[in-house]
């Protein structure tokens, strides 16, 4: 399988990454080159094997469904580029 | 009074019970050694009055007889870790200011147990990269030359600040994050022991995720016994992290008993790959011979998938980046760049925050995940995971811990392997299997390179049997006794 540069533009839309008409074609070579060499991937009969979805076998603890924390709205804002009124703010996104 | 730097933790933690010097004397040794050696650039932030004023309440508790276990211990802490109030950047120009109202659960156990911050260590960009070259704040040096030569060395990474700042004597310790071998690879390329735990060992609560299935907290120290006081306190079941595991935390330091008689100990023949340097070979049979000295069987063993692990590693590493790095979109923290609209200002906010490195895994994950390819990239990818994980598990009926080369060459010069991101990827060839497995793995200096340069060996354990790999390391460690330093030419 091989990367070309629409598909670049599509993910990197999909990622939220800008990339110039100029970057594209590049890029489309770098990926090509890791994603040839992670084709070897292939030679491996996987037909019968199980996903691996979690490194330690282990059931997820259960614990009381209780409220931990709460009203710490300064600290939640306190990194935020921009806040107004105790609150984050952002580009208009309802016109 | 001697250079307080000189001392192993084990060492100051005995001098500072025995009221031999201070804690404040011992801080101010490593904040002087710390500004001294800014050439290295391996601090990102430097926090000396925080420290002193740590190292002051620690002399009050050791006064009161209060001390905890790493009671006036300076340590560095990669940035990686959120520390409250202090920049967190995890190496990325995204998280540009970036102060945590929190503190990772980690670093909230040392400072429990009174250690003292000196500062953020520098590292690769969100811990992508095994050379500390991909950082916003620049490349780390290693304090290590090659014989006759000044060239300036990568320190290994991604924990490259932390092997850089221990090697360099600029802390007694550091904390690292180990994905795919950025606390081993490291450790081996700055002569220093580094060890990964098992997954699920340490708490990632607070530490800025790169691949959440595969990350793991560990420590970066000077030596075997220092390693392993460090990790039982950092170790531990916490809630705020449901894959961490809820089992007693060992006492590390106690199995430090020296005596691995009757232990079978395995060799892969999958490591040995093409083109490695005949030096590190050699010093692999040393190892295995040392082992068997010291009354251990060894063991030839075979993990058949070995050649798979880095490609699938490179599947599941970049999706869950690019899953994890989705957060940065410059609305709650970080860097914002205002664009036309919002989803203008998403692409110009991460487009200005994110390096080259990242945003290529980033690309990668996102087309491993997206429709159409999900099958094919990383659900095989997963499954090749399965295999190298059985693989592990069938050895581990046979032998007690497995033996490898740390990595496949020592280290290398700044700028040397920029060209080629597969060459580089190599670096962590003998490192990433573990990782997919979950599997605990050390570091330990063994020897040095035809150009003088450190060499590690590895040794790779069972789930949750992190003290037969620190018993094991602590023989090789004594038979390799590794003494070499490199010289201070940093020092200002």
């Amino acid at each position: 399988m091989s990367v070309d540069t629409d598909t670049v533009r599509r993910i990197a839309k999909l990622a939220r990454l800008a990339i110039s008409d100029d970057g594209l074609a590049p890029m489309a070579q770098e990926l090509n080159v890791i994603l040839g060499w992670v084709d070897q991937l292939n030679e491996v009969d996987v037909s019968a094997v199980e996903p691996m979805t979690s490194a330690v076998q282990t059931s997820l603890k259960k614990r009381s469904d209780t409220v931990t924390d709460g009203h710490i709205q300064e600290a939640v804002l306190h990194n935020a580029p921009l806040t107004e009124h105790g609150f984050f703010v952002v580009p208009k996104v309802v016109e | 009074m001697t250079d307080l730097t000189e001392l192993s933790l084990a060492q100051a933690r005995d001098g500072l019970r025995g009221k031999k010097f201070s804690a404040v004397e011992l801080t101010d040794a490593y904040v002087a050694a710390m500004a001294a050696a800014r050439l290295l650039n391996s601090y990102i932030t430097e926090t000396p009055d925080r420290a002193r004023d740590m190292a002051r309440a620690s002399d009050g508790r050791i006064a009161s007889g209060q001390a905890g276990a790493l009671e006036g211990i300076p340590l560095g802490i990669k940035d990686l870790f959120c520390t409250k109030d202090v920049l967190s950047t995890a190496g990325s120009h995204i998280l540009d200011g970036f102060k945590p109202a929190y503190e990772s659960t980690v670093t909230a156990n040392l400072w429990r147990e009174g250690a003292v911050m000196l500062g953020k260590l520098n590292l690769d960009e969100f811990a992508m990269g095994s050379s500390n070259e991909t950082s916003y704040y620049g490349p780390v040096v290693s304090p290590w030359r090659r014989t006759g030569d000044t060239a300036k060395l990568v320190p290994g990474g991604s924990s490259g600040g932390s092997s850089s700042a221990v090697a360099a004597r600029l802390c007694l310790a550091a904390t690292g994050t180990d994905t795919g071998g950025s606390i081993r690879q490291p450790a081996a390329f700055t002569g220093i022991v580094g060890l990964k735990p098992t997954y699920g060992r340490c708490s990632r609560w607070g530490i800025v995720a790169f691949a959440s299935s595969l990350d793991q907290a560990g420590p970066l120290a000077r030596d075997v016994r220092d390693a392993a006081i460090l990790l039982g306190v950092m170790a531990g079941h916490d809630p705020k992290d449901s894959t961490s595991v809820d089992r007693p935390v060992p006492n590390y330091e106690a199995a430090l008993t020296g005596n691995i008689k009757g232990m079978r100990i395995g060799i892969p023949a999958e490591y040995r790959v093409d083109g490695m340097p005949q030096g590190i070979e050699a010093m692999w049979g040393r190892g295995a011979k040392w082992l068997r000295e010291a009354g251990a069987e060894i063991v030839e063993i075979s993990l058949p998938h070995t050649r798979y692990a880095l490609p699938a590693y490179y599947i599941v590493a970049p999706a869950e980046a690019s899953s994890n790095l989705a957060r940065y979109d410059g609305m709650r923290y970080g860097l914002r760049v205002a664009g036309k609209d919002l989803i203008d200002t998403y692409e110009k906010s991460r487009s200005a925050g994110f390096g080259a490195e990242v945003k290529r895994r980033i690309l990668i994950g996102t087309y491993v995940l997206s429709a159409g390819y999900y099958d094919a990239y990383y659900l095989r990818a997963q499954r090749v995971r399965t295999l190298i994980a059985n693989d592990f598990r069938a050895a581990f009926e046979k032998v007690d811990a497995i033996l490898t080369p740390a990595t496949p060459s020592p280290a290398f010069a700044i700028g040397e392997r920029n060209d080629d991101p597969i060459g580089m990827f190599l670096n962590d060839v003998f490192t990433v299997p573990a990782n997919l497995a979950g599997l605990p793995g050390i570091s330990v200096p063994a020897g040095l390179s035809d150009d003088g340069l450190p060499l590690g060996l590895q040794l790779i354990g069972k789930a949750f049997d992190e003290e037969t790999v620190l018993r094991v390391a602590g023989v090789l460690e004594e038979a390799a006794a590794f003494t070499a330093r490199p010289d201070s030419w940093w020092r200002s």
